[in-house]
């Protein structure tokens, strides 16, 4: 494995419904596809509704909180573009709309977090092209 | 007229090479999946040239280049299952599906590689897209965030155990500590003559949290094979032929994505493990020993409680107190499995279970063994499972 803190971090390609997704995220808003028919949020993003077969949906603005749902904090990087970062703690947090999602949190220590921990989303640019929706302690 | 597949499919031959950390196995990752290959086939007393069916493991070969090596003229039945990990035990499934359908009379399943001498299996599953589960959803809603291994999905799943269970590191050890105590009654395994202590095991690095280092599988190089056949096939070949009694796969939902699941502790073998011992006609009291795909401690103990051998959320305390060791009630990776004896991607779980059944244990035997389980998980939680019979 090369540990070279050169390697670039790993980054979402944007085709498709994923450019819609964080195209949101770059305009600092934080949505779902919500289910037209039967309000179904989801996520990660899909071409169709798996509760009741509707391909109508909305991209519908999130309330942007929700809790820490569960962790893992990376002590030894498994990833090059990782190798100067541990520890980290990839986190998934529970949003109040029901979907979960995965993030890292900017702002609270890997051992400092807790389940159920309250938390808001605090968007990150990391390139010009690709803002990443992170989260802090609410 | 019944259609299920119980006892009308058999292991006939099993097959594997050295299992080996530095410097390596010397040869390609197709010619180690020979070499195992050929010598489940001597096992079985069968020609190369007799074999019509080969079940690759996903993205370490292809079916073609294995019969073009192997000289089968005639390969009639070709596929893979992607299930990862699992994909072993349910070729099992398919295997037996196809050669008592009359799709193939004999069919391979060979699965190794270089996992240590060659790519490790933590960079191909970071840096190559095309063999991540989920594809396109890790690299764009995972990797980004540094999720983008194995451990870190599995340990997502290990933490809520831990916070819904009271599941508790000593218990995970105790997992590690079994397997490394099998391996030192198997000559060939990696780990033989290094036996871990529960302080050992606490004092050893974290990896990805909870899991310590002793909580991975090993990465080495390494091959093994089995061939299936139809029941009234394996009367005559050269061994006992041991019978699949139940099989089952499945994949939970949904299976491209391990973080949205409405149960997070329901996977492919929750479904799979009721359907297979009904299949089977026997429930987990009168299993044996198991053989269980144990590519991280909890997954183990996770896979104990799905396949009932205990109820969800008792995996912790089973595991306990020698439950899961050679002489305890129900004996676990009699091999040393991925922990302790070599990560052969699940194929070396099958071979052990069908010498176990044979009476080929030596030292490391489970005592008049009649049935014995075998699981696969995979990916974001595939699961598959076998009961099979001697």
């Amino acid at each position: 494995m090369t540990d070279t803190p050169t390697t670039p971090r790993p980054l979402p390609a944007l085709q498709g419904l994923t450019q819609q997704f964080y195209d949101f995220c770059r305009q600092g808003e934080l949505r779902f596809q919500r289910c037209d028919g039967c309000g179904t949020w989801r996520h990660v993003p899909r071409e169709v509704c798996a509760t009741c077969g509707s391909f109508a949906w909305s991209w519908t603005k999130s309330s942007g909180r929700g809790r820490v749902f569960t962790w893992t904090v990376a002590a030894r990087p498994m990833h090059p573009g990782f190798a100067d970062a541990a520890p980290y703690a990839p986190v998934v947090v529970e949003m109040e709309e029901g979907v979960r999602i995965v993030t890292q949190l900017v702002d609270v220590a890997p051992d400092a977090l807790a389940i159920d921990m309250p938390v808001e989303v605090a968007f990150e640019a990391v390139t010009p092209e690709v803002t990443l929706p992170k989260f802090r302690k609410a | 007229m019944s259609t299920s597949l119980k006892d009308r499919a058999c292991i006939v031959g099993i097959g594997q090479t050295a299992f080996c950390r530095a410097p390596g196995s010397g040869m390609t990752q197709l010619g180690i999946q020979l070499q195992a290959s050929l010598a489940a086939l001597a096992d079985a007393g069968l020609k190369p040239q007799q074999l019509d069916g080969v079940m690759p493991f996903p993205n370490l070969g292809s079916a073609e280049e294995f019969a073009a090596n192997l000289g089968i003229a005639s390969l009639r039945f070709a596929a893979t299952v992607h299930m990862g990990g699992a994909a072993p035990v349910a070729s099992l499934q398919a295997a037996a599906a196809a050669v008592t359908s009359g799709i193939a009379d004999y069919v391979l399943l060979p699965a190794g590689w270089n996992g240590y001498s060659g790519r490790r299996a933590r960079e191909t599953i970071a840096m190559d897209v095309a063999s991540l589960p989920g594809g396109a959803i890790a690299r764009d809603y995972y990797m980004p965030y540094g999720l983008t291994a194995p451990p870190q999905w599995y340990a997502l799943i290990a933490r809520r155990h831990m916070h819904e269970f009271g599941t508790r590191p000593e218990q995970l050890g105790a997992i590690a500590i079994a397997m490394r105590k099998h391996a030192q009654l198997n000559p060939g395994a990696v780990m033989k003559d290094k036996p871990l202590t529960l302080d050992a095991y606490l004092a050893s690095p974290m990896i990805t949290a909870p899991y310590r280092l002793f909580d991975c599988c090993l990465e080495t190089d390494g091959a093994a094979a089995v061939v299936v056949t139809t029941a009234e096939r394996a009367k005559d070949l050269a061994r006992k032929p041991v019978y699949i009694m139940g099989v089952a796969a499945a994949q939970p939902y949904p299976a491209d994505e391990i973080t949205n699941r409405a149960d997070l502790f329901e996977t492919g073998l929750t479904i799979a493990a009721p359907r297979a011992f009904a299949m089977a006609g026997v429930t987990p009291a009168d299993v044996d020993f198991a053989e269980i795909y144990d590519c991280f401690t909890f997954e183990v103990l996770q896979q104990i409680e799905e396949t009932g051998f205990c109820g969800r959320g008792e995996g912790g305390s089973f595991v306990e107190g020698g439950t899961i060791e050679l002489g305890g009630a129900l004996p676990v990776n009699t091999h040393g499995g991925l922990l302790s004896d070599a990560h052969v991607l699940g194929m070396s779980h099958i071979t052990e279970a069908v010498r176990q059944l044979r009476g080929d244990g030596g030292e490391r035997q489970v005592a008049d063994a009649e049935i014995g389980v075998v699981t696969g998980w995979g990916d974001f939680g595939d699961g598959s499972i076998a009961i099979l019979r001697r």
